[in-house]
């Protein structure tokens, strides 16, 4: 039931930490932490119970017997939604904070698309009693202004990325040059499987709770079998991660869902940036190019480069949605089963629709990463 | 292999000098070209040509800002080498730019049409020692001097390794943090000149945080020079033309000189 651990920092021909040379020092003293840490029954110990205690672990699994019958196909969603904090994102997140203060770093620095994951990190520095920094880009902020007090609240400094396209790309650009400066006694809480060797592993591991639950509790509801497809959404691919890393050992196809405009796997093509190489969406000349998506969380040009490996293997496809299906699905969701999906969890209930004559008859798995109440003003505008 | 960039260093540190390598933003306007011959007659030892990337993660505000704008003004790698090819600018070049730019163009066709276009040298700082083993191997094959960065946070076993592996010079970086000028010298600066300086006999230059003369001549107590780059840029966007960015390099050089 595990996903291959990566050889040398690397998945494959991808991976690696290409990182300015002040910052190796840290990720290298990361890596060993982490090793160590995640060896040692005690920490582990105190994550469980936080997962079960705070977080609400497990996450229900639910079967939509109306949307079912819809589709023809028989949907279970893993409620990463009922989480506290309202998504996946806080399984990292906790796992991180728990770690920064084992290796006695007194602040958090985060970048963040939704929200989500600064919300996650402005939790865990509440609970944690650490300073915690935020970066959000512009464009975010303005679209997700809910998230941002949010944060505010949780006592979080939330700073504005003014550069590039002022999205998701650019406060990791941000938060990254705010970790150079501060590396003696920040930890960069990364909000997905990318970034430099030990992230893309570190966080599938903290991830992983999502597959191992869903696993046990397929195998429960389906007499020991697994569904036929697994599906999540994608932006650097955390969430896919966890539930992929459930199922990467059974006959499970695993299909990654990314929006048309922020296709990094759709267009194949390589590149190096934020600390991994990995499929990168860019022009000839190597810039990166801006992603274009109605959610936020999954406004990025990158992947993380486990995915780009199982895309490259063959073992995970990757599919394009466009903005206008992920509307569709939200209301799907929203109508059939009384579930209000996150904009980017959307993104598979689009995919499901889409792809609904291949999907007759199968047993789908959906990993619902999140809620939509950070989206619901959003949406009003559009759908009016 | 001593190439063309360490040569010069190596000649003005033997002359008792000290060494300045200002940066200046590739196809940033319409006269960079002649910056470039401007700061090399203005005493410049080298110079540091900036290939512009959407994401540097090294820069500050300074160094962003050229980039945004050249790239706006239809920037690219080839246009800035063509640029560079046809030029008698003077003094050796290194380029510098970040690892996709040219991963994307290929390490080997990167390092080729670096020499192709006369450039001694090349920094990619966000590709570290565990990284720069394809770059290096193409860069070395094509007589590219690959410079490298030491950082304040390395450990001494680190920085010998850097020291060992860079070719050009070694670029002790002044301070934690990213480009961009500061109202004074941190003190890492010096320490770490000093730490270099004990092992390596390749010249030393101090850069990141070098914004002002005084501070120039305060760090080459230690170092063998520094890189001077926010500062150059800003006179850059300051549209100060060739003549106004070779002053100011030229009150580096004097103050260095005075040394
Ligand atoms: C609810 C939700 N799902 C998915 C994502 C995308 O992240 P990842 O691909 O790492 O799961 C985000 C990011 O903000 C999110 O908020």
């Amino acid at each position: 039931m595990t996903m291959a651990d990566p050889v040398d920092g690397r998945f494959g021909d991808f991976g690696g930490m290409y990182v300015p040379e002040t910052l190796v020092p840290a990720c290298q003293e990361l890596d060993a932490a982490f090793r160590e840490a995640w060896a040692d029954p005690s920490f582990r110990a105190e994550l469980d119970e936080l997962q079960a205690n705070y977080t609400g672990r497990p996450s229900p699994l639910t079967e939509c017997r109306n949307l079912s019958a819809e589709l023809g196909c028989r949907v279970l969603l893993k409620r990463e939604d009922l989480n506290h904090t309202g998504s996946h994102k806080i399984n990292n997140v906790l796992g991180q904070a728990l770690l920064a203060r084992r290796m006695g770093k007194t602040r958090l620095v985060a970048e963040t698309g939704a929200g989500q994951h600064g919300v996650a990190t402005a939790t865990a520095a509440a609970l944690f009693g650490m300073e915690c920094v935020v970066y959000m880009g512009a464009v975010d902020i303005e679209r997700q202004k809910l998230n941002v007090f949010r944060m505010q609240l949780l006592g979080t400094e939330v700073r504005s990325a003014e550069s590039g396209s002022k999205t998701l790309k650019d406060a990791v650009n941000e938060a990254m040059r705010y970790w150079v400066a501060a590396v003696e006694n920040t930890h960069y809480c990364l909000g997905s499987v990318m970034g430099p060797h030990p992230y893309p592993w570190m966080v599938r591991e903290f991830h992983r709770v999502i597959g191992e639950e869903a696993s046990a509790q397929c195998a429960a509801l389906l007499d020991g079998g697994t569904p036929d497809v697994v599906a999540a959404c994608v932006g650097g691919g955390s969430n896919a991660i966890g539930i992929f890393s459930g199922f990467a050992d059974t006959n499970a196809e695993l299909v990654g869902v990314e929006p048309a405009g922020g296709a990094a796997v759709g267009r194949a093509v390589p590149g190096i940036v934020h600390g991994s190489q990995s499929y990168l969406m860019q022009d000839e000349w190597g810039q990166v190019l801006e992603a274009e998506s109605i959610s936020a969380g999954l406004d990025y040009p990158g992947i993380g480069p486990e995915h780009s490996h199982l895309a490259k293997i063959g073992r995970a496809r990757y599919e394009p949605v466009t903005d206008d299906e992920v509307v569709a699905g939200f209301q799907l969701l929203a109508r059939t089963e009384g579930i209000i999906p996150a904009l980017e969890s959307a993104h598979v209930i689009a995919w499901l629709t889409k792809a609904r004559e291949e999907l007759q008859g199968k047993t789908v798995l959906v990993n619902l990463s999140g809620r939509g109440d950070k989206d619901v003003a959003q949406m009003m505008d559009i759908i009016g | 292999m001593i190439g063309a960039f360490e040569a010069a260093l190596r000649a003005r540190r033997d002359a008792g000098g000290k060494c300045l390598v200002p940066y200046v933003t590739g196809g940033l306007g319409t006269d960079w070209v002649e910056t470039l011959q401007a700061v090399a007659a203005a005493g410049a030892d080298a110079i540091e040509i900036g290939v512009p990337f959407s994401d540097p993660v090294m820069d500050g505000p300074t160094i962003q800002a050229a980039n945004d704008l050249a790239l706006e003004q239809g920037a690219t790698p080839v246009s800035i080498l063509d640029a560079v090819r046809n030029a008698d600018i003077g003094v050796p070049t290194a380029v510098m730019t970040y690892g996709n730019i040219a991963y994307r163009i290929g390490w080997e066709r990167f390092a080729h049409s670096l020499a192709d276009s006369g450039v001694s040298g090349c920094i990619l700082p966000d590709i570290p020692l565990e990284e720069i083993g394809p770059w290096t191997e193409a860069a070395d094959a094509a007589g590219i001097e690959t410079i490298l960065l030491a950082a304040p946070t390395g450990s001494d076993e680190r920085l010998a390794r850097v020291c060992e592996r860079s070719h050009g010079f070694v670029y002790g970086v002044g301070l934690l943090g990213i480009t961009g000028v500061r109202t004074e010298l941190a003190e890492s600066a010096m320490i770490i000149a000093r730490r270099l300086k004990e092992i390596t006999d390749k010249p030393v230059l101090v850069g990141v945080g070098i914004g002002t003369p005084e501070q120039a001549v305060e760090v080459s107590a230690v170092s063998d020079g520094v890189v001077v780059g926010s500062a150059v840029v800003q006179r850059m966007l300051d549209k100060a033309g060739p003549e106004g960015v070779a002053e100011l390099v030229g009150t580096f050089r004097a103050a260095l000189d005075a040394i």
